[in-house]
């Protein structure tokens, strides 16, 4: 073993240390700003590695290589701050399994809380209109046949859905982001 | 010297630019984990990469001795230059509208006076 060897092999372990060292700053980054440069210092990295490759087997064909990575490097950086955009608290770490479950499941239970109320206020609705339509003094068969021009409750005018637009069937078209 | 010579003198101080690269990429890596904030961590990821980047060329272009190479090598070197100064500047500005520049720790702001400046000048000018 030469001492040309034992330099690169010196090399070689502290471009690995330094990449290393960068990727776990590329995973807790707290912003992916701090992740765009962790992961251009890995790309300068692997830039380096690259040409001590080249300068230990003494080979000239791989230095386009380099152009083309360090151009590749660049691009990323400035994409990636192009589109940098106000992220919220404790929005750029990374979850483990139990926090991703914690929060499905408290998505859901909001999600069948809101279904039950929704549920449950469209069930008094019905039952208003029904204590209402008797009140009106008409037959109790008239619902039955006619419920379509029978007159809406007060209570339950949130719950009567506009008359459908010939040309939107869906929801309100206003509302729709295009 | 006779030929032989050079070779010699050529990759001892190829190696010796070999370590300095390599020692500065890690002072790289080393920065950018330990640094506290944004821009202290563009710091480490800018000057140290570029000075590292540029030794390691230097030491592959001492071990080459090859015309072609050598130049492709001095472009590589001139675009890292160009480019590392551009995307941190686009990444500090990204990263100082979005609020992730620590203010304790800058010890001048003349960015954000001159913000605020210009908001107020924006309001004091508007019609209604």
């Amino acid at each position: 073993m030469t001492v040309f060897d034992v330099v690169v092999l010196v090399c070689a372990a502290l471009l690995t240390v330094g990449a290393t060292l960068a990727v776990i700053r590329a995973e807790r980054g707290p912003s992916m700003l701090d992740r765009t440069i962790a992961l251009d210092i890995v790309v300068t990295t692997v830039i380096a590695g690259v040409a001590l490759y080249a300068a230990v087997f003494r080979r000239a064909d791989v230095v386009p290589l380099l152009v083309v990575l360090s151009l590749v490097g660049f691009v990323g950086s400035v994409t990636v701050a192009r589109f940098a955009a106000v992220e919220p608290e404790g929005e750029g770490r990374v979850r483990t399994r139990e926090e991703v479950a914690a929060e499905e499941a408290e998505k859901r239970r909001l999600e069948q809380e809101e279904l039950a109320e929704r549920r449950a206020r469209r069930r008094a609705a019905l039952e208003a209109a029904r204590d209402a339509v008797p009140a009106a003094a008409t037959g109790p068969d008239r619902d039955a046949s006619e419920p379509a021009t029978e007159p809406v409750p007060e209570s339950a005018r949130d719950t009567v859905e506009d008359e459908p637009d010939p040309e939107h069937h869906g929801g309100p078209a206003d509302e729709e982001t295009r | 010297m006779t030929q032989d010579q050079w070779t010699t003198v050529a990759d001892v101080v190829s190696a010796v630019c070999l370590l300095g690269g390599a020692f500065f990429a890690l002072a790289a890596g080393v920065g950018a984990l330990r640094f506290p904030d944004l821009l202290s961590r563009m710091h480490a990821a800018t000057k140290p990469q570029v000075l590292g980047l540029v030794l390691v060329l230097v030491g592959l272009a001492l071990r080459l001795r090859e015309g072609g190479a050598v130049w492709a090598l001095v472009l590589v070197a001139v675009f890292q230059m160009l480019t590392a100064p551009v995307a941190a500047h686009m990444v500090g500005r990204a990263g100082f509208r979005t609020g992730k520049v620590r203010q304790d720790l800058l010890v001048v702001d003349e960015l954000s006076r001159d913000l605020a400046a210009t908001r107020q000048t924006d309001e004091g000018g508007r019609p209604d």
